[in-house]
């Protein structure tokens, strides 16, 4: 049964960080409200108050310049992504992702800013936005930081946010020249969260047989979305060949730190990231090699 | 927990009433508008029965609170039909036998209502996925895009 809590609709930005500057941790934002409402269903969330941040115009939006890249306001529903044209010609893994994120119905009241801020490690959006090499930024009423998303996550629903502090945007470089990035989850039903998945982002030289940079980000096998950096150390550098990506694969099963629960063992949770692993790397380097 | 004013319209009608915080969209509709065609059934967000249209697009009402629906306009299941005149989703799912409990059915005709807003003349995978985040647990998915299908191919005009 949810708790009663006061009810506070901001109208602007500042009138929430003046909110959450005054009533700090007994306050919890609320966007969509697709994570949240379950949580607070189960009494696991009792906010006093609830500060209500979905009809924020100011944090709606999606926009890309060359030399900045991509900016995505905190307030963006999954839909929004999934339907932009200009994300599907600049960031086309986004809406892959998003394609496979719930239900209609959630993505089109969930929003991206509400996603992170959850800290699932289970969360879609997180891994392929780390292989994007993506960067939030946040605002407190007295000011505004910006710091990588990989930074972003601390442990299970826990973020880098600090009292008072409120995910405005995130923001996205462009994808360098030569580089692919491929993002899977495996999972019993369709769309369902991931019991394990894997973002991969390969850079090739002209050759297309060099890699110049590898990201491989873990979802759902560990506390956070986890980077695999002593596997991405490995492909740095060298020629790709197929028996190089499969021994990145094992030594980033051997990286992850999975957790046991209903959906698979620890076991099964490192078996699936050796085999997320070798096909997202395979399926951004054959990605890569068309873009020279 | 005091109460806050919740001004919206519901199937093309204007309403204004108090409600608590913590009230859901699928709470207000059934216990305080008395439209109880959007089912309540997981209550976790889980099965989309509960589905109704906001601004036109679909959303789960039992996660949506009540107040973050002010100034919106909803469709329910009950705004479909024009008095007795049923909708042409509504006589195809009749037609089709697109339904055995019943249960899922207010659901599964606003999601395949904003489909078929957003895309007239989806493909048989379009349809899937457009009603994909909708559960029937008597498992009658078949008839119910063999109805959509209909609907899609103008079978079924308005009246």
């Amino acid at each position: 049964m949810m708790q009663d809590f006061i009810y506070l609709r901001a109208n602007t930005v500042k009138e929430a960080l003046d909110f959450l500057e005054q009533y700090k941790d007994d306050s919890k934002i609320i966007c969509g409200g697709q994570s949240l409402l379950i949580l607070m269903r189960q009494g696991l969330v009792s906010p006093k108050y609830l500060i209500d941040i979905k009809h924020l115009e100011e944090l709606n939006y999606i926009k890309f310049a060359s030399q900045e890249g991509l900016k995505i306001g905190a307030t963006t529903t999954h839909r929004a992504l999934e339907k932009s044209s200009l994300i599907k010609k600049r960031y086309p893994v986004l809406v892959d992702m998003e394609k496979n994120l719930a239900s209609i119905q959630t993505r089109n009241w969930g929003t991206i800013g509400g996603n992170l801020a959850h800290g699932d490690p289970a969360g879609d959006p997180g891994p392929v936005f780390i292989a994007l090499n993506a960067v939030v930024k946040t605002a407190n009423k007295e000011r505004e930081r910006t710091l990588p998303l990989e930074e972003f996550f601390i442990d299970f629903f826990e973020t880098a946010l600090e009292e008072g502090e409120l995910l405005i945007e995130i923001q996205v470089p462009a994808i360098p020249p030569k580089t692919a990035v491929a993002y899977e989850k495996f999972n019993i039903i369709k769309n369902d969260q991931g019991v394990v998945s894997v973002a991969a982002s390969i850079t090739v030289d002209d050759s297309g047989i060099k890699c110049k940079d590898a990201r491989i980000v873990l979802g759902a096998a560990a506390p956070i979305p986890k980077r695999a950096k002593e596997s991405e150390q490995m492909l740095r550098g060298q020629k790709l060949n197929d028996r190089l990506l499969d021994r990145a694969a094992e030594k980033a099963s051997e990286e992850a730190e999975p957790f046991a629960d209903v959906h698979a063992t620890e076991e099964y949770r490192k078996f699936l990231v050796k085999a997320l692993t070798t096909k997202m790397l395979k399926k951004s380097w054959e990605q890569a090699k068309k873009l020279i | 927990m005091a109460k806050h004013l919740l001004r919206f319209t519901v199937n093309g009608e204007y309403h204004e009433l108090y409600v608590k915080p913590k009230r859901l969209l699928v709470d207000v509709l059934r216990d305080e508008l008395g439209l109880t065609g959007t089912k309540r059934a997981c209550n976790t967000g889980a099965c989309a029965a509960c589905t109704v249209l906001l601004n036109g697009v679909s959303v789960k009402s039992c996660s949506v609170l009540a107040l973050q629906a002010d100034g919106a306009e909803i469709t329910t299941v009950e705004g479909l039909a024009d008095g007795a005149k049923l909708s042409p989703l509504q006589r195809s799912f009749l037609d089709h036998g697109a339904y055995q409990c019943g249960f899922c059915t207010p659901g599964m005709l606003l999601s395949a209502k904003a489909l078929l807003d957003e895309n007239p003349k989806p493909t048989k995978e379009e349809i899937r996925e457009g009603i994909h985040g909708n559960i029937c647990r008597c498992t009658g998915y078949n008839s119910i895009i063999r109805a959509v299908t209909a609907v899609a191919k103008g079978k079924y005009k308005e009246k």
